[in-house]
């Protein structure tokens, strides 16, 4: 469910204009990282500490209170969202990561490409069997690495409460990939 | 320089981030005693403790820019920056960054990497923290230091959580301060 739609008039409070702001903020890179992709750029957010921090006070703000242990994010740019907001909300942060970057001992989750296959991993132990744990990325797209993160949170007996996002891409209907896993996302880009 | 002779001799914030870090024998390979930060992130006040102490030294030093090294340089970088107003700037390995970038390459055991910057994201004059998760033989510092300046940046300080035995008694950096928490733990009856 997308920020607007959930809104009823008392939760309206400002939060318009501060999605309106964020999303002023992200640069849309063309052709990148090949012909016909439009590269959502969420560096330019990041230059922006008004911005940057509406960001995730707004997902902090959805989080906060609701006994949500983890915060497990994405390599690379999960990892510029996910702490901040795991701090915010008291919950250990868990990188999930490209193969062979964690040093002990991992399961791993395969997930399909456009061309090829890749890998996600996580620390075994690092999340406890019955803890409730948010999933954070940039972005959602296809919805595959995402899948790939809940598959191994979920491996390992915890709840995956959530998946939020930045941004979505409605088009490329990620969010039907997500086992019915409720997708929380601050801005669309078509 | 470490904390513990700068002002946080005796913090017991520091004994609780050091005993946080677990280390991980022979990764990447043989020999090597990985630091590994996983289990900090792990620990909700280590984490903050380690912010908390970043940022109470950075608050007041008007640092506009705190640039993070690729990926743990990530995860302790930006939580820096919203605290005390600044901007994040993540520095990346090739072809990650979708914009026009200025690169630096690096020398490695083996061959050689390279660090990327957006064009524009640092203005020339802007006083900038690079953070990374932990200083070794300062390659990768050092060319986040050369990336900065030549874009007229100043860099006011290297901050790390830990830093390896070949930086102690270093307090610069390519003439640059460096600022880390604590040392590299090591394991008991190690093998």
């Amino acid at each position: 469910m997308l920020v607007r739609e959930q809104l009823t008039m008392s939760d309206y409070r400002d939060k318009d204009p501060l999605i309106h702001g964020i999303q002023s903020k992200i640069r849309v890179v063309p052709n990148f990282p090949k012909p016909g992709i439009m590269f959502q750029d969420i560096t330019t957010l990041l230059l922006d500490p008004k911005a940057f921090k509406d960001t995730i006070d707004l997902f902090v703000e959805r989080y906060k209170g609701k006994n949500i242990s983890v915060v497990a994010g994405i390599e690379a740019r999960g990892f510029i969202f996910g702490p901040p907001i795991a701090l915010e909300i008291g919950a250990k942060f868990v990188p999930l990561r490209k193969p062979k970057k964690l040093p002990g001992k991992v399961i791993s989750e395969e997930y399909v490409l456009e061309y090829g296959k890749d890998c996600l991993e996580m620390h075994v132990g690092a999340v406890e069997p019955g803890e409730r744990a948010l999933v954070v990325d940039d972005l959602i797209a296809t919805g595959g690495t995402l899948c790939a993160a809940m598959q191994l949170l979920e491996r390992v007996g915890a709840e995956v409460v959530e998946c939020a996002c930045v941004i979505e891409l409605p088009d490329l209907k990620g969010r039907e990939r997500l086992n019915g896993k409720p997708l929380y996302v601050l801005v669309e880009s078509h | 320089m470490f904390a513990a002779e700068n002002g946080l001799k005796g913090d017991p914030r520091l004994q609780a981030i050091s005993d946080a870090i677990r280390v991980v024998p022979h990764f990447p390979k043989q020999g090597i005693m990985f630091q590994d930060i996983t289990t900090l992130l792990l620990d909700h006040k280590a984490f903050k403790h380690t912010i908390d102490i970043f940022v109470d030294r950075y608050r007041d030093m008007d640092i506009s820019v705190i640039a993070g090294v690729e990926a743990r340089g990530f995860m302790f970088g930006p939580s820096i920056a919203l605290a005390i107003g600044a901007k994040f700037v993540p520095l990346r390995k090739p072809k990650k960054l979708p914009g026009e970038v200025i690169s630096e390459a690096y020398e490695l055991e083996y061959g050689t990497d390279c660090l990327e910057m957006h064009v524009g994201a640092v203005p020339p004059g802007e006083r900038v923290i690079v953070i990374d998760d932990l200083v070794a033989t300062g390659g990768t510092l050092s060319a986040a230091i050369r990336l900065l300046e030549r874009v007229g940046a100043q860099v006011v300080e290297c901050a790390c959580v830990i830093g390896l035995p070949e930086v102690k008694g270093q307090r610069r950096l390519n003439g640059k301060p460096l600022y880390i928490l604590v040392e590299p733990r090591e394991i008991d009856g190690c093998c």
